[in-house]
């Protein structure tokens, strides 16, 4: 540009300055919008992964990857599960889920046998809420960690993050289809861990 | 294209998780509803599969690490 820049040269460097000044403010505000969900996705993260450490490393190559690539995020679509899309990708990158054909145990025939087994053991009790707290927290963390992979996926994502089947369907990159059927199968075996607990911690 | 069932209870049984899913058809709603305003035994159920839910979410709820917090900022691309 030398000393004889134009009144357009100048014009043109204002309005890039104007840009890079607005990408600036887009970018601090994706990243405070992204790190205010830290929580629920190390949430996650924290049940996806096998192990404390491992999720930790996951929650933390999640947020690099996702500052690095802020400008693929669509304002106004749901940064929680851009989150987490990039979340499962990399867990499956890290080839943590080669245990594919998941194991096809028979499992029980109804879906009331919980209540059933936790009712009678208590002698009958008739308060549902209390029947459920026989069900200590560890009870329930190791019984969700003993849901193998393709099933515990689902039920974290559906029934303790609140996503929908689609938006599930969409960060797992299976059919809707299949959300239902591993949800539906995953309850069960969830529900069979914890009946077993139960009789562990009777013995 | 109704499917006659001998059991009601049985055929409660397979509408729970749709129910508490809210992805029922009105007229199956309606079906589970009526028979749970007179079935005690499957009303009780029901409210156990909602509070095994709400506590299976509380209990599997992990608060993050506060230096995982720290670590997390810190990632932040610098402004020029």
């Amino acid at each position: 540009m030398g000393c004889g820049a134009t009144v357009a040269e100048m014009a043109e460097a204002s309005s890039d300055a104007a840009r890079i000044a607005a990408e600036a403010r887009d970018r601090v505000r994706f990243e405070e919008e992204a790190l205010a969900l830290a929580d629920q996705v190390y949430s996650v993260a924290r049940h996806l992964a096998g192990a404390r450490e491992e999720a930790e490393d996951l929650v933390q190559e999640t947020y690099a990857r996702a500052f690095r690539s802020w400008r693929s995020f669509q304002p106004g679509t749901n940064l929680r599960a851009w989150l987490l899309r990039i979340l499962t990708n990399l867990n499956i990158d890290r080839g943590r889920r080669q245990q594919r054909a998941p194991q096809m145990q028979p499992l029980e025939a109804n879906d009331y046998f919980l209540y059933d087994k936790l009712a009678h053991d208590d002698g009958g009790a008739t308060d549902e809420d209390r029947v459920v707290e026989r069900l200590s927290q560890d009870d329930i963390v190791s019984a969700l960690s003993a849901v193998p992979h393709d099933f515990r996926d689902v039920i974290v994502l559906v029934d303790l993050g609140d996503f929908s089947y689609q938006d599930a369907a969409q960060i797992l990159d299976i059919p809707i289809g299949t959300v239902m059927s591993r949800l539906h199968r995953g309850r069960r075996i969830l529900k069979r861990e914890l009946a077993e607990s139960v009789a562990e911690d009777v013995r | 294209m109704t499917e006659i069932h001998d059991d009601p209870c049985a055929h409660c049984e397979e509408m729970m998780q749709p129910y508490l899913d809210h992805i029922l058809s009105d007229e199956e709603m309606r079906e589970a509803e009526m028979h749970l305003d007179e079935c005690d035994w499957c009303r009780r159920r029901y409210r156990f599969e909602e509070s095994l839910r709400r506590y299976v979410r509380q209990a599997a709820n992990q608060p993050m690490p506060a230096e995982l917090k720290l670590k997390l900022a810190a990632l932040r691309i610098p402004l020029e």
